[in-house]
């Protein structure tokens, strides 16, 4: 790989993507994108005892279908890097450890499905291995237990409040064989403009989202317009507005071509969503489920894949913290 | 841009909640279970208890009511109209005791149930002890 600029790089050999998978649950199924994921679990439980097992059994359905749409399984992978919200990322750990294969934990909360897809991909093109799996995944009901209230605490949600989505995604990249490929990537810095809000991510994350656009399109010498798309992970529609202003100040007018992950999966004016959708699932089930393959299609040409994580912890909440965020920046093309 | 004047950015672009509907709902479902209360206590009155017994009657009812309402999980959609209404009143504080009571079942009864069943409600059973005896000495100092 090449390195453009200070955190960006353009893959020598963009690795390709052989295969991948979503599974999410019955609210999301219920939302403007429903049809298109490829499993829909009405069991919130997922046949599970407890919610942390859950959203492990998600992460495990997305891998499995990804798995399986590549003919391949687990002992085929080289690597499989991943995570989740969850304490000690064991949702994942849970899920990868059926297939016995080399496992990299990542953490980045809502980035986290474009930490995975770079560092896969990075790996990939640096010759690490053939076939590196990416998965990431959330769960409304764990989320909640961890970070906000028990779910039977009756309370309210101001309106800047987002809604984890439960759901997982899984994306099996390789050198070639596939229909789409990543071309460029940039990493993020952390960005923190004093946010302190819990209920407020669009809002934390928004500067870092811009941070990442700006320095990546600078960094691969492209504007807005030279993609078909360019996608925030979970910003909400706060975020979204916040991240066209602050892009626009730089010059930058992302406006035609921005869509948000968190705003596109929840119908906002039906499910109670609020400002719309979280989580890493939120990010990770619509790139398998609508961008990836708007690519595969051809329908899209290019896309920018930016998902975006607010790092807090319940700790540095209570501490009365400002929210370090970050997003990452994952260039794909169709082939 | 200074973190003030992304701050500022940020208040103009985000919707605070309502909070004139949010307090009409609130007065209406907090007066109602005020209602509720008032009615078992003239219920308790007529079947024989004295006035003190008749009150403790309903805060034991009143507990219940929300706690079975919590497990059902309905009291969380009623607290989701009504905010403050529910949780001011007692009912509140069952909700606050029995909600992290089942949340936290799968981590077992001890670890699980025992130990955080008062996460949410502890501050006040602290902070309200606390209170109360400050109270006492006041009264024992000054007013006895």
């Amino acid at each position: 790989m090449e390195k453009m600029r200070r955190g960006t790089v353009k893959f020598t050999h963009p690795p390709e993507v052989l295969s991948h998978g979503c599974a999410v649950g019955k609210k999301e199924g219920q939302g403007p994108l429903g049809k298109l994921f490829d499993h829909i679990q009405d069991d919130e439980y997922f046949g599970q005892e407890n919610w942390e097992k859950a959203e492990s059994q998600f992460q495990s359905a997305a891998i499995s279908i990804c798995l399986g749409h590549a003919a391949i399984n687990g002992s085929d992978l080289d690597l499989a890097v991943g995570g989740d919200l969850l304490n000690q990322c064991t949702a994942t750990s849970s899920a990868v450890k059926k297939l016995g294969s080399p496992f990299l934990g990542v953490y980045g909360a809502c980035s986290t499905m474009a930490e995975s897809l770079i560092t896969a991909a990075a790996l990939i093109d640096g010759g690490y291995g053939e076939r590196v799996l990416a998965s990431a995944g959330s769960h409304f009901c764990s989320a909640e237990k961890q970070f906000r209230t028990p779910l039977e605490y009756g309370s309210q949600r101001p309106p800047s409040a987002q809604w984890t989505v439960t759901g997982a995604g899984a994306v099996l990249l390789g050198k070639t064989g596939g229909k789409a490929k990543i071309t460029a990537a940039t990493v993020g810095a952390i960005v923190d403009m004093g946010i302190k809000d819990a209920n407020h991510m669009g809002g934390a994350m928004a500067p870092a989202f811009a941070d990442t656009i700006a320095n990546h399109l600078r960094g691969v010498g492209a504007r807005p317009g030279d993609y078909d798309a360019i996608f925030s992970g979970d910003l909400g529609v706060i975020g979204m507005d916040l991240a066209q202003e602050l892009l626009k100040r730089d010059e930058i007018d992302i406006s035609a071509v921005h869509h948000d992950c968190g705003e596109m999966i929840f119908d906002r004016e039906t499910q109670d969503v609020h400002a719309g959708g979280s989580g890493c699932g939120c990010a990770a089930s619509v790139l398998c489920a609508h961008i990836l393959p708007m690519l595969e299609s051809g329908q899209w040409k290019r896309v920018l894949f930016c998902a975006t994580g607010a790092l807090l912890s319940p700790t540095t909440v209570l501490q009365g913290a400002s929210i370090p965020c970050i997003a990452h920046a994952v260039e794909i093309a169709a082939l | 841009m200074t973190n003030q004047e992304y701050s500022k950015l940020v208040d103009r672009h985000t919707k605070n909640s309502p909070l004139w509907t949010d307090c009409l709902k609130a007065f209406l479902a907090g007066g109602l279970i005020c209602v509720l209360g008032e009615g078992l206590r003239q219920l308790y009155l007529y079947l024989g208890a004295d006035r003190t017994a008749a009150g403790s009657w309903v805060s034991i009812s009143l507990i219940f009511l929300a706690a079975l309402l919590t497990a059902l999980g309905v009291f969380e959609k009623i607290a989701k109209f009504a905010g403050a209404g529910t949780l001011v009143p007692i009912t509140g504080f069952s909700n606050s005791v029995i909600s992290p009571a089942m949340e936290y079942k799968t981590e077992g009864f001890v670890t699980g149930v025992g130990a955080k069943m008062f996460i949410v409600a502890g501050p006040v059973i602290v902070y309200g002890t606390a209170a109360s005896v400050i109270a006492g000495i006041i009264y024992y100092l000054f007013l006895r």
